[in-house]
């Protein structure tokens, strides 16, 4: 469903996703990990469209992004971390404009949004202006613009952030459901116990390379390591030195 | 415990502008600099050109000596003030209150008195270095005319830095106290009412009150009510009149440290009472400005009519023209600047009402054709200058949406499209009402409405599509204010292109006008003839390259934009 050629992206000389080959088949979900600026973001939003790959392309669902933006974008749905919406709409107004784009309108769209809406607990919220929203109530917002047009695929990115656990637990399920039905959802995440019991693939991300991928069970085969913690393998994998370092100078003055 | 320093709380404000400066220079920035360079020159020599020739013959009037240079510099500087106080008002409202650094400067152990002093800085910096930019070039034009000396520089700048720092310290104590008194958010709507509302009476004031009668003495009964009329001050307890008096005391050789000590004694007490003020409701203020809006919104009014009236558009362009509606109005910053819009729009008439050109004399005719065709390019200009404020900023205001635009399957010719069209037809609208008002009020010949009108029509067409262009090839993502997109290097860049269109097509449609001009005034008979048909063709050719052009450009723009 989502895949990635080569992917690679470079800012200057810097190498932010460095020529990265993935493959997420339909019906599975699928875990990005990786340290922060390991290059998860750059390459979710590569897939969205919102970046150009500097070499390498992204394939949804067989279309090309970048050649068949179009075709390809229909079948997506985005979730960015950072929820920036406009402000001076109400949430309702926002998710049928949403469905604008995606050219859906009438009742169909209609019944979605109320649909969406009380799924989210929002339904009381809905005609009021976006500026009046808390950061998750926002970020529920987002989520349910991304599924407004039932798409195939989600690419998400850290999806946790911000949610109270109760929105949390509703987004893991409807995650889980929406795979089950046959979707396929692509998300990053810092969250390794969410990683754990969520995906049923990982990626870790390091340096903008992809250092393991598999199923938790793959990856731990693949680097010996027994029965560890995904945590332990994470920084194992991902420079667990830095971590001892940093638990020495926090406990220091103890 | 030891205090930060003021230079040191305002840290992030100056490395980030360090910053920036160091970003430009090594994107090529240095071309951006000497176009800065360039065309700030030519306004600063352009003023002081004018100013220089008025002050030159105003001195040559012996009787009256320096008298109506220093009445005009009481009204320039009058106006400054007048100015300063609005722009600080609205200023102190983004800079105390709505600034993304308050919550860690709030946070933090800094005193009361620093964060006032810092953000007191912050706001008369902010809303001064325009009208001090300006003053620069009219002040020199006074030392020059009147021979101040190498000591009139510093000495000016003594006299004006107080002259800017009160209505700072008033402009943050309004704030201060709206604030408190109206619900959080609303304080922001209302000021900008308040104060485009303010700035619209102050314009409309100035002009029905006709200060160019200063300059036809024979319209009073005799020289002594003349005379008695300049030597009494404009408005004695205001600063500008003490900086006025300050400025024109040196320039006569006839130094009184008065005007100086009360400007700066002024100054150091309205900064103490700004300061006590300002420990005394800060906190509350502060407190009330975080809370959030409660608005609820139906948003059916906008649904059933341009809704409606937009059926037949695809889902994805109706859509995106009802939400750039709705924001526009919902956004009050926006939609009050429509309250200027239309004082302006009263004077402009009121003035080519004013003019005195129907006095039945013989060359009447060929004044009501000239004035009639200047108008296009002064209309054309203040639809620039509306189009620069409005449409400019269309796709930057996009910026931190567009991940949503991006991952759409939305098309960019339709974003682009709707952002055209929502900023053209009021333009159009405008620009039609302007040059048909203007001509009707003129008594123009039916041939010179039809040109006027469909001059317009092209020209309208042709800014909007440049300003959406350059606001595109120079986009301001990051801007925390949206009012300064359009003072921004694109904007300048914009203004010019828009300004050198209009002169080509105004050249290029003289020579039809001329050619009607002169068939009417040799009593021949008026026809439209294959020269001026060509004319024409060549202005409307100007105007729609003008037009497609830059959308193209914009495309292409838009599709390499990342985020």
């Amino acid at each position: 469903m989502i895949r990635l050629e080569n992917l690679t992206k470079l800012y200057g000389s810097f190498v932010a996703v460095d020529d990265i080959t993935l493959h997420v088949p339909r019906g599975v979900l699928y875990g990005c990990l990786g340290p922060n600026g390991a290059g998860k973001t750059t390459t979710l939003r590569m897939i969205a469209g919102i970046l150009r790959p500097s070499q390498g392309r992204v394939l949804l669902g067989g279309d090309d992004v970048q050649k068949n933006p179009l075709a390809a974008k229909m079948r997506l749905g985005f979730i960015p971390d950072r929820p920036f919406v406009y402000d001076k709409l109400t949430g309702a107004e926002f998710l049928r404009f949403v469905a604008g784009l995606y050219g859906q309108q009438g009742d169909v769209v209609e019944r979605r949004v109320a649909e969406l809406l009380e799924v989210f607990e929002l339904t009381s919220w809905k005609d009021e202006l976006i500026e009046a929203y808390s950061h998750g109530m926002r970020q529920k917002l987002i989520i349910s613009s991304a599924l407004i047009h039932r798409p195939d695929c989600i690419v998400v990115d850290e999806p946790m952030v911000g949610l109270d656990p109760k929105a949390a637990r509703l987004l893991k399920d409807i995650f889980r459901q929406f795979v089950h039905r046959g979707g396929t959802v692509l998300m990053s995440t810092h969250t390794l116990e969410v990683a754990e019991a969520m995906c049923d693939q990982i990626a870790i991300i390091q340096h903008g390379k992809i250092v393991a991928a598999g199923t938790v069970g793959d990856v731990r085969r693949q680097h010996q390591a027994g029965d560890a913690s995904l945590e332990e393998l994470f920084l194992k994998l991902t420079g667990g030195a830095q971590v001892r370092e940093l638990i020495e100078v926090l406990g220091g003055g103890a | 415990m030891i205090q930060p320093s003021l230079l040191h709380v305002l840290q992030p404000k100056w490395r980030t502008a360090l910053q920036r400066l160091r970003e430009e220079r090594a994107s090529g920035g240095t071309s951006k600099l000497v176009v800065l360079i360039l065309v700030g020159g030519a306004f600063w020599a352009l003023v002081f050109w004018i100013l220089y020739r008025i002050l030159k013959g105003l001195r040559a009037a012996q009787e009256l000596g320096p008298l109506i240079p220093g009445k005009m510099l009481g009204l320039i500087l009058l106006s400054f003030v007048s100015i300063l106080i609005l722009s600080n008002v609205i200023t102190a409202l983004s800079s105390f209150f709505l600034a993304k650094d308050l919550d860690l400067l709030v946070s933090a152990p800094v005193d009361w008195l620093r964060l006032y002093l810092a953000k007191l800085g912050e706001t008369l910096l902010h809303s001064s270095w325009m009208v001090a930019l300006m003053a620069m070039p009219i002040l020199t034009a006074y030392g020059v005319v009147f021979k101040g000396g190498i000591l009139f520089a510093p000495y000016a700048i003594l006299a004006v830095i107080p002259m800017l720092i009160l209505p700072a310290v008033v402009g943050s104590a309004v704030t201060l106290i709206l604030v408190n008194i109206f619900p959080a958010r609303r304080t922001r709507d209302l000021l900008s009412i308040i104060a485009l509302g303010a700035a619209g009476g102050v314009i409309l004031l100035f002009r029905l009150i006709r200060p160019e009668q200063l300059a036809r003495p024979e319209g009073f009964r005799n020289l002594l009510d003349f005379v008695i009329l300049l030597r009494g001050p404009t408005s004695p307890f205001l600063p500008s009149e003490w900086t006025s008096q300050a400025i024109m005391g040196f320039l006569r050789h006839e130094f009184d440290p008065l005007p100086l000590i009360l400007l700066w004694s002024t100054a150091a007490a309205f900064v103490t009472f700004g300061a006590l003020l300002h420990r005394a409701l800060y906190p509350q203020g502060f407190t009330k400005a975080q809370e959030g809006a409660e608005r609820f919104v139906r948003g059916v009014f906008w649904r059933w009519t341009v809704g409606s009236l937009l059926g037949w558009l695809p889902v994805a362009k109706r859509e995106f023209v009802l939400k750039d509606i709705k924001l526009f109005f919902r956004d009050t910053t926006q939609w009050s600047q429509l309250i200027l819009l239309a004082v302006l729009v009263v004077v402009y008439l009121f003035n080519i009402q004013a003019l005195p050109l129907h006095r039945g004399e013989p060359v009447g005719f060929f004044y009501v054709n000239l004035v009639s065709f200047l108008n296009l390019g002064l209309a054309g200009f203040v639809l620039a200058s509306i189009a620069a404020r409005f449409i400019f900023p269309a796709v930057s205001l996009e910026g931190r949406q567009m991940w949503l635009l991006r991952s759409s399957p939305l098309d960019l010719r339709a974003l682009l499209w709707s952002k055209y069209w929502v900023g053209t037809i009021p333009l159009l609208i405008l620009g039609l009402i302007l040059t048909g008002l203007t001509n009707a009020l003129l008594q123009v010949t039916p041939f010179m409405m039809i040109l006027s009108l469909a001059t317009m029509t092209a020209i309208t067409l042709a800014i909007s599509a440049m300003a959406l262009a350059f606001g595109t090839l120079y986009p301001q993502f990051e801007t925390e204010n949206a009012a300064q997109i359009p003072t921004s290097f694109g904007g300048l860049v914009f203004m010019m292109a828009t300004i050198a269109l209009l002169a080509a097509v105004l050249i290029v449609l003289s020579r039809a006008v001329y050619t009607y001009v002169r068939s009417a005034w040799e009593g021949q008979a008026i026809g439209v003839t294959a020269e001026m048909v060509a004319w024409f063709v060549v202005a409307a050719a100007l105007c729609a390259a003008a037009t497609t052009i830059p959308l193209r450009l914009a495309l292409q723009k838009m599709q390499t934009f990342e985020f």
